[in-house]
């Protein structure tokens, strides 16, 4: 690799693709609540607003609907923006401008127009700031056709699947786990990008797949470190995108290892699990199973604010171990 | 009015705006366009009552000036976005009728490829970005298609039209403003045609005039009579002037009535046939054009069938052009949901 590779957090990471974006193409511009002198709620954008001035990072009034629908229509005109909900659940205030506009738009008009809107939510729980500032809706929005729907589960992926998002020409969600900003790791200098719609097999092993997304990827790596011990060799495919989805390289992990287990955060039923596994279910790789298929997600809850609480509701390493080991060991 | 002679044409300073503006051709072109409107949506009204268009279709039939007018001073490259009762819009825009008939058929040929039928009439080379199935859902998108125009500075103007029923929506609130705070080159036409479907504006808005919403957003109000055309043209033309000059937004609330239902559902029972009948007989906006074009002399009754004969082939020529179209192919259904990679 002929760029350098330094340690940047997940938060710079996605700083440092906005920031290409926009020395790459002047069509790109940021839209979103405070995202300029203050730098974003999580810091994201930073010090971009000094870079690139206050016509390039526009700072909207709280107009989650209008905001998003003002970015649409810039994208539809031939703006490039990227768009920050401040915390993902305020999302739920736009859904018409990304469900109904944003998705359908380029169908309704018989593939006259595209929509090349990026959007960023910063979601999941863990931060203490109870029910309405930490869910996980990416599967609200993973089941519009029109949409494409990814989370980068490492500082690497979170830049070059932001660059991949602003290259491409349809509607982009991007969910960000809150708790991932500060987590570090390698990162190219410059222009790269990782593809939407392709999944990533974070370790390989022989007796369980374990398919995770975002911030369970990095629990379930832990897990399937402390199994090793067992005996018990787990394989972790990091979805990245849930649409569209890698199905083929989750049928084939799950055709070597026999075993399947879904780990997600957000709210256990009709979710990701559930797609993954009826996926598996219709695919070829059902003859390969030896057990029945395991979903970790989250509990059929609101997230609470006391801390263990939180914990409590969300899949954790030791959910992970236990889970595992009653899969592989025919324990339940 | 001024009376009907010959004279009043030859100096034409006490006539009203457009009678100034504009030349006698396209004076007549505007009529054209009023009963090319009006005929293309009886036409498929008709061919709907007949099953050869399925759905529904919302009719803006007595409404023809307020399209008209404010489509008026706008370039071919200036955009649009529109409602559900949008055709008269697509056409005052530019469009093609057999285009538009093609769509409501369902057929490839159409504006979206069969794909998005009335709601979602569209002419994007014609700058109408399309209407729309979402009451208010166009409005911040005409925001974002000003802001293109700012930032890359084609000096494009945005027009966003909008029912009275949006104007209690947040997207319309949430969209006026920014266009105000960053005084982006749009023009919000709230067509004002007394009822949210069956709500009346007297029963579902605060304010008795919708431009009276205006002043919130520190931006100009202006009512007009949306079925006089050279009333909608006026202030059409000063808000256009203001948007190119940069001095940002206007919301102009244009008066008018829709002659039929709210959609093929409706069975008209929230309004009086004496008040549907008051506005078909002394306020249809196509007579009152016509009557002034004939009285200051930029037409005659022969002129006048002319154009009707024209309008009339145009139509028949448009609904066998759509009749004779194909159909899209079913294997195609997944088409254009995504951008095709090349």
């Amino acid at each position: 690799m002929d760029a350098m590779v330094r340690e940047l957090s997940y938060a710079q990471a996605i700083q440092e693709a906005m920031a290409i974006a926009m020395d790459m193409d002047e069509r790109v511009f940021l839209m979103g609540e405070d995202i300029g002198v203050y730098g974003g709620a999580f810091q994201v954008t930073g010090d971009l607003v000094e870079r690139f001035g206050t016509e390039r990072v526009i700072d909207t009034p709280i107009s989650e609907l209008g905001g998003a629908g003002v970015a649409v229509g810039a994208a539809l005109t031939g703006m490039r923006p990227i768009f920050e909900f401040q915390f993902s659940d305020f999302a739920t205030l736009a859904m018409e401008q990304i469900v109904n506009q944003a998705a359908k738009m380029r169908f309704m008009l018989g593939g006259e127009v595209s929509v090349p809107v990026v959007m960023r939510f910063p979601a999941g729980s863990g931060t203490g700031a109870a029910a309405q500032h930490s869910q996980s809706l990416e599967a609200w929005l993973g089941h519009v056709p029109g949409l494409k729907v990814i989370q980068p589960a490492t500082p690497y992926d979170a830049k070059g699947m932001l660059l991949a998002a602003v290259a491409d020409p349809d509607p982009v969600m991007i969910f960000e786990h809150k708790l991932l900003y500060k987590m570090k790791g390698p990162v190219p200098e410059g222009y790269y990008t990782v593809p939407i719609g392709k999944a990533d097999i974070r370790r390989e092993g022989r007796d369980l797949t374990i398919v995770a997304t975002s911030i369970m990827v990095q629990k379930a790596l832990d897990a399937a470190a402390a199994l090793e011990s067992e005996g018990i060799d787990v394989e972790v495919v990091d979805l990245r995108t849930i649409r569209p989805m890698d199905k083929q390289t989750v049928i084939d992990s799950v055709k070597k290892t026999s075993r399947l287990m879904c780990v997600y955060e957000a709210v256990k039923t009709l979710g990701i699990g559930a797609e993954v596994s009826a996926m598996i279910a219709e695919s070829e790789a059902f003859d390969y199973l030896d057990a029945p298929i395991v979903r970790l997600g989250g509990a059929e809850t609101p997230i609470p604010y006391n801390p263990e609480l939180e914990k409590a509701t969300v899949p954790q390493i030791p959910d992970i171990i236990t889970a595992a080991r009653g899969l592989v060991k025919g324990v339940r | 009015m001024a009376g009907a002679s010959k004279a009043v044409t030859d100096s034409r300073a006490n006539l009203p705006f457009v009678y100034r503006q504009y030349s006698a051709e396209q004076l007549r072109q505007v009529l054209y366009k009023m009963y090319l409107i009006r005929r293309f949506e009886e036409g498929a009204e008709e061919c709907y009552t007949r099953g050869l268009i399925h759905g529904t279709m919302h009719l803006s039939i007595g409404q023809e000036a307020s399209a008209m007018g404010i489509c008026m001073p706008l370039a071919e490259d200036d955009q649009i976005t529109s409602t559900h009762r949008g055709h008269g819009h697509c056409i005052a825009k530019g469009a093609e009728v057999k285009r538009m008939f093609a769509e409501f058929f369902g057929k490839t040929t159409g504006y979206c490829k069969g794909r998005g039928g009335s709601m979602h009439i569209a002419d994007v080379g014609k700058g109408n970005l399309g209407a729309n199935g979402i009451v208010g859902g166009g409005i911040p998108i005409a925001v974002g298609a000003a802001l293109s125009s700012k930032m890359m500075k084609t000096g494009k103007v945005v027009v966003s039209f909008f029912g009275d029923g949006a104007n209690n929506e947040g997207a319309f609130h949430e969209a006026l403003n920014m266009a105000a705070i960053w005084k982006l080159p749009v023009i919000f036409v709230c067509e004002n045609n007394g009822y949210g479907m069956s709500t009346s504006t007297a029963r579902s808005t605060a304010v008795k005039n919708i431009a009276e919403r205006a002043a919130a957003y520190s931006m100009p109000g202006v009512i007009v009579n949306g079925n006089i055309f050279s009333e909608v043209a006026e202030a059409s033309h000063q808000a256009v002037a203001r948007a190119r000059a940069g001095e940002g937004p206007t919301l102009i609330e244009s008066k008018t009535y829709r002659h039929r239902g709210h959609s093929k559902s409706d069975r008209n029972r929230y309004r009086t046939k004496e008040e549907i009948e008051d506005w078909m007989s002394n306020r249809d906006p196509i007579t009152l054009f016509e009557s002034e074009l004939r009285e200051f002399g930029f037409i005659d009754n022969k002129g006048i069938e002319a154009i009707r004969d024209a309008v009339a082939q145009e139509i028949a020529d448009g609904i066998e052009f759509a009749k004779a179209s194909p159909s899209p192919d079913v294997r195609d259904t997944g088409n254009y949901v995504y951008t095709e990679q090349a």
